[in-house]
């Protein structure tokens, strides 16, 4: 029985916003295995980006425990996350702030290759190359290397993000509202990329979304969130077809479809 | 009877070689819903503010916006700000950008009313909690009392729908209002906002890059891409007989819940080659 | 408008600058000879500004004092900001107790007016150009801390520098390679705002005598100077009060044009 890739514990996050204590996650538990799909779906405010953040190492838990294959990482310092930085990358919501205005494409993407902790986890390797390699998985020209974010369209914004997660060979993809953030019609091309890029290279996924019909897309498995818990999670097509909460009904009936007359 | 009359529109800035909108024509009659259709840069929003006389001073304007037989192109800053907020309002995407962080809410409602009415503040009060109420706010002199970040993002984009709809103007323009909301935020605002347009038969302009967020309001809806009209129609054509490419590769992407999980999506290229 | 600003303020620094470099391989006539038979001349041929109380060529003592004038404010903005900038990133970046402590500290230096501080080194090592720059330079730091400090925030509240710690990027990296690019057009600006400070600074000091000594020649000691002259012969205070004003003006447009320049450019154009 394989280890699964990440589990967590009682995981809780709170912290002050002005007077008031916000509690963004409330004892989350979570198993994910290897190669599976997860979908966490959830409207603001719901704790979906929070949990994340805390599994990726972004933020540290205000209580419980996370474990990443098998090895804890609650309360490891920094410079002991580099096998988790190699392992699990992120792609962000907003492709205009997640991508540093003033640094050229191709600096951007090989970032995660040149720093010290991540570099010791991975087999030595020109970074030309890598960066080449990946630029062409993506499907943008070789030339984007050298050009500037504010050149290229919010799609391709977004495609750079995910050049640069997937520099360092990780094995587990996170990507926070991946199409939220872009045209209806732009997303189609984002979408298949990330389904293309999971399928080829075996990757673990988690999707955060408010969007349902993004995480159907692309999940095997199904988790709702509300209020800093997880209120209903199963396969994607039982939640789907068979939703027990009326919240996940809810969030079911309200997406919008094409009304005709 | 027609209300807004577009005609050859041309919209350059500074000395952009290419213009953002490219002789376009339309026309929207009293108390009708038109949605605009477009990804960014189609030109969609430089349109809305055309229409508002809204344009930064680098703009160029050529050709016809005709409100109420009134010449919009080449009308003063004075003329425009007597109709605006009176005659045409505009609801914008980022409600937190529209209203200002240190004035309560209800007096800047009450501000549009009484400058275009010039109510008494006793009157106007009256006049505003009822509106918020209108828009569907629950407990609307709470809300009138608040300051814009005590609001959640629904509620705030709710008051602006209020501002806009106040003077009951004959034209409201939405600036993809909903974008920035949560999936049943989003539903119930855009009831509302049928409702309530319905209820004072104002005629609406609704711009959004989503076919199916528009279809809820709108009845005819028209497509832009790079800067020119490519298709016109009701909801009904454009999803069952789309003529150009574009709005085919429009239609085929907006079915999500179509394709089977995991197989590749239909995009708009299949259909229709960009601009590089 | 907005580019007219701009524009402006380039000409104007242009001017100055250009003075300045000419000024260190000539000048039309002797700035530091005295010459009795000279004095308080009109403007004509060939002294075009006409001459001081010593009879020395105002046009010539201007243009060194263009020099100087440079020299100041690169010396004082360069110790501002090589000490308040990286000062500044720290608070931003950390933030807790060391932003507290930089920032408090800061608040202590801003209340002691260059003036104050120069007094205080003239009284220990002498006036000279050189303690009034280290003054300058002290009493602008906070400003560049303020400035840096406040671009890092903003900096470090961005989706990019998250997707850096994501990669495994250390804080020095994010601070250099995030942070710095980041925030460089508002010091820039800053800088050029800071120099008309500078500038105005060291004519003041020069004029109570705190700054450079006589016979070298400042703006600022030309106008105390020309003090006693002023209803015989005023034109001699409007030469130096004038090229203050317009140095002081040029880095301000230049300053606020930069911004303005900056702000739609680092917008997003959808």
């Amino acid at each position: 029985m394989t280890e699964p890739v990440f589990r967590a514990e009682g995981l809780t996050r709170r912290y002050r916003n002005g007077g008031a204590e916000v509690v963004a996650l409330d004892s989350v538990d979570l198993t994910l295995d290897r190669g599976r799909r997860l979908g966490i779906v959830g409207e603001s405010g719901s704790g979906k980006s929070t949990l994340v953040r805390l599994l990726a190492g972004l933020d540290r838990p205000t209580a419980g425990r996370i474990w990443f294959e098998g090895t804890e990482i609650t309360g490891l310092p920094e410079r002991r996350l580099g096998f988790l930085r190699a392992a699990v990358q992120m792609v962000f919501q907003d492709p205009r702030s997640s991508l540093n205005p003033r640094m050229k494409v191709g600096d951007i993407i090989t970032e995660p290759l040149r720093s010290r902790l991540v570099r010791k986890e991975l087999a030595d390797g020109d970074h030309r190359a890598r960066l080449a390699e990946v630029l062409a998985e993506v499907d943008l020209p070789a030339d984007s290397a050298d050009r500037y974010p504010h050149e290229f369209s919010g799609g391709q914004r977004q495609r750079i993000a995910i050049a640069r997660a997937l520099a360092p060979r990780p094995d587990v993809l996170i990507a926070d509202e991946p199409v939220s953030a872009l045209d209806v019609s732009v997303r189609a091309q984002v979408l298949n990329l990330l389904t293309d890029l999971v399928r080829s290279r075996g990757l673990t996924l988690i999707v955060v979304s408010h969007d349902l019909l993004v995480v159907r897309h692309l999940c095997d498995q199904l988790a709702v969130m509300r209020g800093g818990r997880i209120v209903e999670a199963g396969a994607t097509g039982a939640v789907y077809s068979q939703p027990r909460q009326e919240y996940t009904r809810a969030l079911l009936a309200a997406i919008p479809r094409i009304k005709v007359g | 009877m027609t209300l807004l009359d577009v005609r050859d529109l041309s919209v350059s800035f500074g000395r952009s070689r290419t213009p953002a909108v490219r002789g376009i024509s339309f026309d929207l009659a009293a108390g009708e819903r038109l949605g605009v259709i477009g990804e960014s840069g189609s030109g969609k929003t430089v349109t809305a503010l055309a229409v508002m006389g809204l344009l930064p001073e680098n703009a160029t304007v050529t050709g016809s916006i005709s409100l109420n037989a009134t010449e919009i192109v080449g009308l003063d800053e004075v003329g425009m700000a007597r109709l605006r907020g009176d005659v045409i309002s505009m609801v914008f995407q980022e409600p937190m950008t529209a209203l200002d962080p240190t004035m309560r809410v209800g007096r800047q409602v009450a501000e549009v009313l009484r400058l275009h009415q010039g109510a008494e503040p006793g009157a106007a009060r009256e006049r505003v909690v009822s509106m918020l109420g209108e828009v569907g706010l629950t407990d609307p002199q709470r809300v009138a009392d608040a300051f814009p970040h005590q609001l959640s993002g629904g509620q705030r984009q709710r008051v602006i729908m209020a501002m806009a709809l106040i003077n009951s103007p004959d034209l409201v323009i939405c600036d993809e209002p909903t974008t920035a909301l949560d999936v049943t935020v989003q539903a119930r605002v855009l009831e509302k906002l049928d409702e309530v347009l319905t209820a004072s038969a104002a005629a609406c302009l609704f711009i959004s890059h989503d076919l199916a967020v528009v279809s809820q309001v709108c009845h005819n809806v028209l497509v832009m891409l790079d800067g020119e009209i490519v298709e016109q129609g009701t909801v009904a054509d454009l999803f069952n007989r789309p003529q150009h490419p574009y709005t085919r590769g429009l239609v085929a992407t907006a079915r999500l819940d179509q394709i089977e999980p995991g197989e590749r999506l239909p995009t708009v290229e299949d259909f229709h080659a960009r601009r590089p | 408008m907005k580019k007219a600003q701009l524009v402006a303020g380039l000409v104007l620094v242009a001017l100055v600058v250009i003075t300045a470099i000419v000024a260190v391989f000539w000048t039309p006539f002797d700035p530091i000879r005295v010459v009795p038979s000279q004095r308080l001349l009109g403007p004509g041929w060939p002294h075009v500004l006409g001459t001081d109380g010593f009879g020395i060529d105002i046009a010539s003592r201007l243009m060194i004092g263009a020099r100087t004038v440079l020299v100041v404010g690169i010396i004082s903005v360069g110790l501002a900001s090589i000490v308040g900038v990286p000062l500044g990133m720290l608070a931003g970046q950390l933030g807790g107790w060391v932003d507290e402590v930089v920032m408090r500290s800061a608040d202590i230096v801003y209340a002691f007016p260059a003036i104050l501080l120069a007094t205080l080194l003239a009284a220990v090592y002498g006036s000279s150009t050189l303690t009034a720059m280290i003054a300058i330079g002290v009493a602008t730091i906070p400003a560049f801390a303020r400035v840096a400090r406040a671009g890092a925030k903003q900096v470090m509240a961005s989706d990019f520098v998250l997707a850096a710690r994501a990669s495994g990027t250390s804080r020095w990296g994010v601070a250099g390679r995030h942070v710095l690019p980041n925030i460089a057009p508002l010091i820039g600006v800053q800088a050029s705002v800071g120099f008309a400070m500078a500038i105005l600074a060291e004519a003041a000091l020069s004029y109570l005598g705190l700054a450079t000594p006589r016979p070298n020649p400042t703006w600022g000691n030309m106008l105390r100077d020309s003090q006693q002259f002023l209803v015989t012969a005023p034109l001699q205070a409007l030469w130096p009060g004038l090229a203050i004003a317009l140095a002081v003006l040029g880095f301000n447009l230049l300053g606020d044009g930069l911004r303005d320049y900056l702000d739609p450019r680092l917008r997003e154009v959808s």
